[in-house]
């Protein structure tokens, strides 16, 4: 019973810190008209019935984001949601098909500047200091496989796997580059992340840029995309938001080439939010973070299943 | 043939890698960042006994392994094949010298012990953690040291060579753990 008592304090300490900033707090459906259609995103969807409307297929959000740039581009000023989040087919020690979000979105804000604030409300979850470290995926992906992640391909990631002992590497990634680059992350270089230091991994490549803006000023172009690790645990997901909605559009048409490509259900993109892009998206910087895991993390639970009242297995 | 789909995946699971029979130790569901999800696979081969790390696509389904572990009483080798009987249906199995391995310096006939069928044939023999053996040959040592400091090799019934106290004599039975191959003490006739 501990831990729902632990829950409930942390969503205090969270709506707490939001209200001093003065960041309002949203509800948003979570079935909706369309949803992520990312290949690597295995959605829930479900058939309206009865006599509310004529059959519609819905979708169940993997994250609150669509629905919440729809707020941002509507002028709702900077938002926050704690919002249960939907993922087929993923169950293990650290994933439940239902988990909990915390996901804002700050007008006006850069990707340095939601860093500072994302570190803030971690330690004030955590109720003390933690040695922090913030590095540039292509410095921490180069110190430990000399291998440079923006100017890398497919076949040399495979073959570093490969001189690891996982062949398979091949299969398990397809063509995609950043299914090869996420997997090399995974194996080899998160496993390697110091024990209790907090790790803000940022400037992504741009294959991996999803709903990030690109930065475009230095030599090489990267994705203004963050990432937050703690015990090995991957904990948050930040960008600065891309609000180009033609770039937008063309980033999900490629998501559901890749789709069709392998085979996956077709979903369809969300209308909406490329309209509301196109109405115009404030300047923003927004983020998600997987608050069982941040409970996990602060009480030391060694599975998800030790933080949720009923997991998967017995919902 | 029966498969097994990397969600099924938990500890002692028999599956096929390689062509060998595996089982498997630990199973963890890996998603980073935005990527492909695999499972993360810590498998011991039953042949070799390696522990290997693999990973797996997620949902990609793998053969299983007939593979299951008895008790069996063994029964006596023909220099080739070494025998055992199920002792409650009477059927027996032999496996060769790669099979039993390390097990056949101290198998004793009628000793229990745990064979892994795979196939139905023996895979690997795990003698009893403990057996009682007969020393058949030693140095007579000095008389009356009892302090059991330095020892000295015996040969016992079963062949095998261990480090026993300088007081243990030829024709005494005495408790070996097969694990470490150390001597324990000894039997009371």
């Amino acid at each position: 019973m501990a831990f729902l008592h632990q829950r409930a304090a942390l969503y205090q300490t969270v709506r707490t810190f939001f209200i001093e900033k003065n960041v309002l707090e949203v509800e948003t459906p979570i079935l909706s008209n369309a949803s992520s259609c990312d290949v690597n995103l295995d959605i829930f969807s479900t058939v309206t019935g009865g006599n509310i409307t004529k059959a519609r297929r819905l979708y169940m959000q993997t994250s609150p984001e669509f629905a919440m740039k729809r707020l941002l581009a509507a002028g709702a000023g900077s938002i926050y949601q704690i919002a249960k989040s939907f993922r087929q087919a993923e169950s293990g020690r650290f994933h439940n098909p239902e988990f909990s979000l915390l996901e804002w979105y700050r007008v006006g804000f850069d990707l340095e500047e939601l860093m500072e604030e994302v570190l803030s409300l971690l330690i004030r979850c955590f109720g003390r200091k933690i040695p922090l470290k913030i590095l540039t995926y292509q410095d921490l992906f180069q110190q430990i496989t000399t291998i440079n992640p923006h100017a890398t391909n497919q076949q040399e990631l495979i073959n570093y796997a490969a001189l690891q002992g996982n062949s398979e590497a091949a299969t398990i990634c397809g063509d995609s580059l950043s299914n090869a680059l996420d997997y090399v992350f995974s194996q080899y270089i998160q496993p390697q992340l110091t024990k209790d230091q907090l790790y803000f991994v940022r400037d992504y490549p741009v294959c991996m840029a999803m709903l990030a803006k690109l930065d475009d000023k230095k030599t090489v172009v990267t994705a203004k995309r963050f990432e937050v690790y703690f015990n090995n645990l991957e904990l948050a997901n930040g960008y600065e938001e891309l609000t180009d909605a033609k770039q937008q559009e063309q980033r999900f048409q490629q998501d559901i080439i890749e789709r069709e490509e392998q085979k996956l259900e077709t979903v369809p993109i969300d209308k909406h939010l490329i309209g509301a892009l196109e109405s115009g998206l404030p300047d923003c910087s927004g983020v998600a973070l997987g608050l069982d895991r941040l409970l996990m993390l602060m009480e030391g639970a060694r599975s998800i299943d030790e933080v949720l009242a009923f997991p998967i297995g017995r919902a | 043939m029966a498969t097994y789909s990397t969600n099924e995946f938990k500890g002692g699971l028999k599956i096929m890698l390689d062509n060998d029979p595996c089982s498997i130790i630990e199973n963890e569901f890996v998603r980073p960042g935005k990527g492909p999800a695999f499972s993360r696979v810590k498998i011991r081969n039953l042949k070799t006994g390696r522990v290997i790390e693999r990973t797996f696509k997620s949902g990609e389904t793998v053969e299983a392994a007939d593979v299951m572990e008895t008790e069996m009483a063994y029964l006596y080798t023909d220099g080739d094949f070494w025998y055992f009987m199920d002792e409650e249906t009477f059927e027996q199995v032999s496996g060769d010298e790669v099979a039993v391995g390390e097990a056949k310096k101290w198998l004793k006939e009628q000793d229990k012990c745990i064979v892994t069928l795979w196939n139905g044939v023996p895979l690997t023999v795990a003698a009893p953690n403990f057996v009682e053996l007969q020393v058949t040959d030693t140095d007579p040592g000095l008389k009356g040291d009892t302090s059991g400091g330095g020892g000295k090799p015996a040969t016992l019934e079963t062949g095998a060579v261990v480090r026993v106290p300088l007081f243990v004599q030829i024709d005494e039975i005495i408790k070996v753990d097969t694990r470490t191959g150390e001597y324990v003490s000894r039997v009371k006739n």
